[in-house]
């Protein structure tokens, strides 16, 4: 079966030793994590997750069933089974000399990216958007040199009133 | 009530009516047993090695249904459970594990005896905990044992730092009637809808099967399940976690499936055309290869874990709940269905398994120079009625006890079916016979498992226990030995056991019975003298045919139809 891009959000208390016990069923279980990303939610005793993962169609149902099984683990949501909305932000350094300097400035703007740290050899860019267009600023950059790349992993939620939240 | 964190955790331990630990002390936890110290409530069994208490724990719970407690100390008191949490987690045995952990101020210091006992025990317990206040102690316990004791059943572990259990600094007890657990969620109950489709699919079949596992007996759903067969008169088999939910002596029972199962089971799962799989979980010793898997069936699965629904084989209608619950609404679902059964073709099926039962798969050359492994269980099974508490460790003499040893009562076959763990059957029988004092019970073991956690012997004299000691003394490694006979051209690569100690002596030396028997003659008369003595440990060492393999089987990659029957080679006839 083939393997498909998934992004699963999972709402999971704020305690102790939650991250692992996630991190430790994806390794257990033999599954992949693309990216993960994990903050607190407007309820401070519950975190969020926004992990990307690729497998197949049985695989994700009982990667979904596994998760929904610990304990610690409030809300399962594969996110690309709806309409969803997805970001990711990309925090590039670059290393430029002045003849670069226009050029970067110009790819800047027509992805809509910002410039926020300047120093006489480098620019830091702040990029947000779907993974594609990230993926497309950072190939656009051809061959000027990236000092460090740093991105936050995909964050999603779904569309319309629709709450992973109110679901529990 | 003022009191300290210890007298908090035996206060809460009492509230949950637990009536023994199985443990181990040490640094750690010494608070903790001060506090138990003289206690007339709670009984306190102290074995030789923390991963006997674990085993001990988890027999106790799977002879009685009541979760097992186990209190060890940090370090390596934890470290030596691992293995016991990971057998009951496999099987899904309640368990609450308490280990100290050193004080809070020194956690993460490389600290003496100290280990990371939630990181370490994270993936073999269905949750833990590392307690941070004396407040939420309660709080913890509550949990732990709502955890351990409900859905699909496991080992919890609760990591408790040794400052929060000083016996200086007390606080105000109430024990907690509730606690919020927003993320635990309890078994959904299923539609009527649905169950009125299974039901209706049960009665269109042809050639049914029952398959029923562990899940049966750990959701005390024995009653419900022999409801349902007898209602519907349709054939069932169990896995070997099963034994005993559906009595063994029964018509309609066509023994144990799979590797190791019988005939006339594996050869009706491979035909059957409606499986009603109940509390089982398609494990790979039952499926073998799963894309020849009762390929013409239609499969209804009954289980509490929604996880387990289509994990290895994919099925075409499943029920999640409390297997009893279910059980009792599909039996009243299907009665309207009945009268559509299909008289004739389920006569036919009879007939047909009726056929494959006449292999008789389970006979075996009899000896009279040398004792017959089979026919010391069966011989057994005669001396005790089948009413005995059997529990085995892992191996050929595990495959033997289940194929011959007729469980018609749940929670009397007490073994390490999914991680297979040796060493398991000696503290597990220690278990069954503090909770059933009056019961028989047996440990069937080999002479290589048996050493593996043979310094219980010690605690069974401590307690007097009268457990009886059953060794199929082959010299060998069996199991290990027969994958070489079969798969390694006969290297038999480090499964001779050479140096095996005098068990009549090393009994005697803990203070025990112990009994040899060689000759097939004497077999009875001598297994008849060992139960006689009711109150003592016994210890039996039989020396049985060196060279003896387990059939039925079914090599891997094979499917059921494909069995071996003998050493001549495979069976693969087909009526």
């Amino acid at each position: 079966m083939d393997e498909k891009r998934h992004i699963i959000s999972i709402l999971v208390e704020n305690e102790f030793g939650s991250l692992s016990r996630i991190a430790g069923l994806f390794s257990a279980r033999g599954y992949n994590i693309h990216c993960l990303n994990v903050a607190p939610t407007n309820d401070e005793s519950i975190s969020r997750m926004t992990l990307v993962t690729f497998c197949n169609d049985q695989k994700i149902k009982q990667l979904a069933k596994q998760l929904d099984k610990l304990i610690d683990v409030v809300n399962v949501k594969d996110l690309t089974e709806e309409t969803h909305i997805e970001r990711e932000m990309l925090l590039l350094k670059l290393k430029c000399n002045k003849n670069q300097r226009d050029e970067i400035k110009r790819l800047t703007d027509i992805f809509r990216a910002r410039i926020i740290d300047v120093t006489d050899t480098t620019y830091t860019i702040e990029l947000t958007g779907a993974t594609e267009k990230i993926l497309a600023f950072i190939e656009s950059m051809g061959k000027i040199k990236i000092i460090e790349m740093v991105r936050s992993g995909t964050l999603g939620i779904s569309r319309g009133i629709d709450s992973l939240e109110n679901i529990k | 009530m003022k009191l300290s964190g210890s007298q908090i955790i035996i206060e809460c331990l009492k509230k949950e009516g637990v009536e023994f630990i199985f443990g181990y002390p040490g640094g750690a936890v010494l608070h903790i047993y001060d506090a138990l110290f003289g206690d007339k409530k709670i009984k306190h069994i102290l074995t030789r090695h923390e991963q006997g208490a674990t085993h001990a724990a988890d027999g106790y719970a799977r002879a009685c249904g009541k979760p097992g407690v186990v209190l060890v100390t940090s370090g390596p008191g934890i470290t030596n459970c691992v293995t016991g949490l990971a057998t009951a987690h496999m099987d899904s045995v309640p368990m609450i594990i308490i280990s100290g952990q050193v004080s809070r101020e020194y956690v993460g210091s490389d600290a003496f005896q100290e280990a990371d006992a939630t990181g370490i025990t994270r993936p073999v317990t269905k949750h833990n905990f590392l307690v941070d206040s004396r407040e939420s102690i309660a709080e913890v316990f509550k949990k732990a044992f709502i955890i351990a004791t409900t859905g699909r059943p496991g080992p919890v572990l609760i990591d408790i730092p040794k400052d929060l259990t000083d016996p200086k600094v007390k606080i105000n007890f109430e024990h907690p009637k509730k606690v919020k657990l927003r993320s635990y969620k309890a078994p959904i109950s299923e539609s009527k809808s649905k169950i009125d489709e299974a039901a209706k699919l049960l009665a269109s079949a042809k050639k049914p099967m029952v398959y029923a596992g562990g899940g049966v007996i750990l959701g005390n759903a024995h009653k419900e399940l022999a409801a349902l067969v007898k209602n519907i008169g349709y054939p069932i088999t169990n896995t070997l976690m099963g034994l005993g939910c559906y009595p063994a002596t029964d018509n309609q029972f066509l023994g144990m499936l799979g590797m190791h199962g019988t005939y006339e089971a594996n050869m009706a799962m491979h035909d059957c055309d409606v499986l009603l799989a109940v509390g089982a979980r398609f494990d790979d010793r039952v499926t073998g290869d799963t894309s020849k898997f009762c390929p013409s069936a239609k499969i209804i699965h009954i289980d509490v874990d929604p996880s387990s629904i289509s994990k290895i084989i994919e099925v075409d209608l499943s029920l999640v709940g409390e297997t009893s619950k279910i059980l009792r609404d599909l039996n009243k679902a299907v009665k309207p269905y009945l009268k559509n059964i299909n008289k004739s073709a389920l006569k036919r099926w009879w007939t047909q398994i009726d056929k494959w039962r006449t292999k008789k798969c389970l006979s075996y050359k009899k000896s009279k120079t040398i004792i017959k492994p089979q026919s010391v269980i069966e011989t057994l099974y005669e001396i005790t009625k089948g009413d005995a508490y059997v529990t085995s460790d892992v191996g050929q003499h595990q495959m033997w006890a289940a194929q011959y040893y007729k469980f018609d009562k749940p929670n009397r076959w007490i073994n390490s079916g999914g991680l297979g763990t040796m060493g398991f059957g000696l503290p597990a029988a220690m278990g069954a016979q503090l909770a059933y004092p009056k019961s028989e019970v047996i440990c069937v073991t080999g002479e290589a498992s048996i050493l593996m956690c043979i310094q219980e012997l010690a605690t069974c004299l401590q307690y007097r226990l009268p457990i009886k000691i059953i060794t199929l003394n082959n010299r060998y490694m069996g199991m290990v030995r027969q994958w070489q006979e079969f798969f390694y051209e006969g290297r038999y690569a480090m499964s001779y056991m050479e140096a095996i100690p005098d068990f009549v002596q090393l009994a005697s030396s803990f203070g025990h019975i112990g009994i040899k028997i060689e000759k097939p003659s004497e077999l009875k008369s001598k297994l008849q003298e060992a139960m006689n003595l009711k109150d003592r440990l016994v210890f039996v060492d039989i020396i049985t045919d060196q060279e003896e393999n387990v059939y039925p089987m079914i090599k891997s990659g094979q499917a059921h139809n494909e069995m071996h029957l003998s050493p001549t080679g495979k069976d693969t006839e087909l009526a």
